[in-house]
C-alpha cells in the first residue's frame, strides 16, 4: 500500500512533474496535451492515472502537484476521487494537491452537487477550479494556468512556494463554510 | 443566521416569513410605506442573489411529501384530470397585472389570438368561427399556503361544426399554472405580480407555443423549459419511494443513459415497489425528513447491487429517468402524476425547482 509523499525523492534538474488522477482517459489525455503545448521555462512532466496508490514498479520522479479532476456529471469519479486520496500523504496537502471539477456547464447532466466538491476540496484544505474541460478555450486557459502553479510547487518561481500559493488562492467563502 | 451558505438560505426565507406575518399588507399605503416595502423587497433580491449558487440549494433536510392539508381539500373529482397524463414543465416568471376576475376577458383574446395565429397569411372572414373555444378556470385547492396564489387552468377545447344538441367538445390542449409553497418568490415580488412558477402543458407543441407567446406579450412573463437533473431525479425517487401507499400501482423503475458512441446505451431497473419501500425503509432514520445521505446511501444501494450482478458502474451514467407508483418524471421535464394523494408534494418539489430556474 504505497503512500504518495511530497520529498521522498530527490528533484530532478529544472523538471517540474504533474500528476492528473480521474477516470476519464480522454478529457485527461487532452488537458495533458494542453498543458505541453504550453511554453514553459521548466521541463514539464505530465503523469496520467486513473486511481491510486500507484503501481510500484515504475521508475516515477518526484511529484510537484497532484490534480484530482472530478466529473461533475459521473457520481463513479467522485467516489474514485474519494478512494484515491486515502493514499497521499498528509503533507501533499500544502499546496501541492488541487481539485479540478468540469462538467459544471452543463446543468441538466449533473449528478453531483456543487456543494459536494466544495465541501470535499474544503476538507483537504486545498484549491476548487471549475473548467469545462471538454471546451477548447476552457481547456487552454485551464492548461495554462496548471502551469503556474506547477512551476510555483516544484520551486521554480523565486520568492513563491506552495504554501504562499495556497494561502492567496483560499477563497472568501465567508464564515458559512467554517461551520460545515 | 450565516451558519451555513446552504441553509442560511432556507433559514433565511422561514425567518422573513415570519417577520412579514406580523406586519400585515394594507391594500392602500401611503407614499413613505411604498418606499419602505419597495426597500425591503430590493434587499430581499439582494439576499437571494447573493447566496445564489449554481445548482439547486438542497437543504440538508426536506420534509416527505404529506397528504393535502389545506381547508379545501383537494376534491378527487375535480383534480382526477390531472392525473395519468404527462405534462412537459416550464418555469414562469411573475405574471404583472394577472387578474382573476378577468379569466372571461382573457379566454376571449385569448381565443382570437389563437385564431389569427392559425390563420396567419390567410385571409379571414370577421365573425367567423373556428370550432376552438379556449376555457380559463381557477383549480381549487391546488396550493401549499394560503399565501400561494390560486391555480388556473387553460383548455382548448374544439367544438363540432354540427349545431345539434349533443356535441362534445374534445380537448385539444390543456395547461395549468401553479404555485405550491411559493414563500421565498413571494416575499420577492411587489402587489402587481402574481407568482405562479410552474406551468404544465399537455397537447401539441406548437399550441404550447402559440399560447407561450400570448402569455408572455400581455404579462410581461417569460417561459422557460424546466429540464431535471440526475441529482434531483435521485432526490424525487428517495422521496416517491419513502411515501406510503396502501397499494401500488406500478414498478419502480429507473433508466440510465450510458455515454458512449456510436449510439448511446440505455439501461432499465425496475425493482418490486415493496422491496424498494423495504430497502428505504431500512436507510431511513429520521422520522419526517429526507436528508442528502439517506439519499445516497439508497441509490449507492441501487447501484452497488446492480454492480455485484452485471459489473457495470452504474454511477458513472446519467440518471434520465425515475418512475413509481406516486409519480414519474423524465430529465427533459416531462411528469406523470399517478397518485392523488401526493399531488401536492410532487408539485412543491417541482414548484422549487422552477423557482430556482427562475432566480
Amino acid at each position: 500500500m504505497s503512500v504518495l509523499r511530497p520529498l521522498d525523492k530527490l528533484p530532478s534538474l529544472n523538471t517540474a512533474t504533474i500528476l492528473l488522477v480521474g477516470i476519464e482517459d480522454a478529457l485527461l489525455q487532452q488537458l495533458a496535451d494542453s498543458m505541453l503545448k504550453e511554453d514553459c521555462a521548466s521541463e514539464l512532466k505530465v503523469h496520467l492515472a486513473k486511481s491510486l496508490p500507484l503501481p510500484s514498479s515504475v521508475n516515477r520522479p518526484r511529484i510537484d502537484l497532484i490534480v484530482f479532476v472530478i466529473n461533475l456529471h459521473s457520481k463513479y469519479s467522485l467516489q474514485n476521487t474519494e478512494e484515491s486520496l486515502r493514499h497521499v500523504d498528509a503533507s501533499f496537502f500544502l499546496g501541492k494537491v488541487c481539485f479540478l471539477a468540469t462538467g459544471a456547464g452543463r446543468e441538466s447532466h449533473c449528478s453531483i452537487h456543487r456543494h459536494t466538491v466544495v465541501k470535499l476540496a474544503h476538507t483537504y484544505q486545498s484549491p476548487l477550479l471549475y473548467c469545462d474541460l471538454e471546451v477548447e478555450a476552457f481547456r487552454a486557459t485551464m492548461a495554462q494556468r496548471l502551469v503556474r502553479m506547477l512551476q510555483v510547487c516544484a520551486g521554480h518561481v523565486p520568492g513563491v512556494s506552495a504554501l504562499n500559493l495556497l494561502s492567496l488562492l483560499r477563497s472568501s467563502e465567508g464564515p458559512s463554510l467554517e461551520d460545515m | 443566521m450565516y451558519r451555513n451558505g446552504v441553509q442560511g438560505r432556507y433559514k433565511q426565507t422561514m425567518d422573513s416569513y415570519d417577520a412579514s406575518e406580523s406586519t400585515p399588507r394594507q391594500s392602500t399605503s401611503s407614499r413613505p410605506e411604498d418606499y419602505f416595502i419597495g426597500a425591503t423587497f430590493l434587499q430581499k433580491r439582494l439576499e437571494s442573489v447573493r447566496k445564489q449558487t449554481s445548482f439547486v440549494p438542497t437543504p440538508p433536510r426536506r420534509k416527505i411529501p404529506h397528504c393535502s392539508l389545506l381547508q379545501e381539500d383537494v376534491d378527487l373529482q375535480k383534480v382526477a384530470f390531472l392525473l395519468h397524463k404527462q405534462w412537459t414543465l416550464y418555469s414562469l416568471t411573475p405574471l404583472y397585472k394577472f387578474s382573476y376576475s378577468n379569466l372571461k376577458e382573457y379566454s376571449r383574446l385569448l381565443n382570437a389570438f389563437i385564431v389569427a395565429e392559425k390563420q396567419k397569411g390567410l385571409a379571414v372572414e370577421v365573425g367567423e368561427d373556428f370550432n376552438i373555444k379556449v376555457i380559463f378556470s381557477t383549480l381549487l385547492g391546488i396550493k401549499g399556503t394560503q399565501r400561494d396564489p390560486e391555480a388556473f387552468l387553460v383548455q382548448i377545447l374544439s367544438k363540432s361544426q354540427l349545431p345539434s344538441e349533443n356535441r362534445e367538445s374534445k380537448v385539444l390542449w390543456t395547461g395549468w399554472f401553479c404555485c405550491i409553497f411559493g414563500d421565498s418568490l413571494l416575499e420577492t415580488v411587489s402587489e402587481d405580480f402574481t407568482c405562479l412558477p410552474l406551468f404544465l402543458a399537455n397537447g401539441t407543441e406548437s399550441n404550447t407555443a402559440i399560447i407561450g407567446t400570448w402569455f408572455q406579450k400581455t404579462f410581461d412573463c417569460y417561459f422557460s423549459p424546466l429540464a431535471i437533473n440526475a441529482f434531483n431525479l435521485s432526490w424525487m425517487a428517495a422521496m416517491w419511494t419513502a411515501c406510503k401507499m396502501d397499494h401500488y400501482v406500478a414498478t419502480t423503475e429507473f433508466l440510465w443513459s450510458v455515454p458512449c458512441s456510436p449510439q448511446s446505451l440505455d439501461i432499465s431497473y425496475a425493482i418490486h415497489p415493496e422491496d424498494a419501500k423495504a430497502l428505504w425503509d431500512s436507510v431511513h432514520k429520521t422520522p419526517g425528513e429526507v436528508t442528502q445521505e439517506e439519499v445516497d446511501l439508497f441509490m449507492d444501494c441501487l447501484y452497488s447491487h446492480f454492480h455485484r450482478h452485471f459489473k457495470i458502474h452504474l454511477s458513472a451514467t446519467r440518471l434520465v429517468r425515475v418512475s413509481t407508483s406516486v409519480a414519474s418524471a423524465h430529465t427533459d421535464g416531462k411528469i406523470k402524476i399517478l397518485c392523488h394523494k401526493y399531488l401536492i408534494g410532487v408539485l412543491a418539489y417541482l414548484t422549487e425547482l422552477a423557482i430556482f430556474q427562475i432566480e
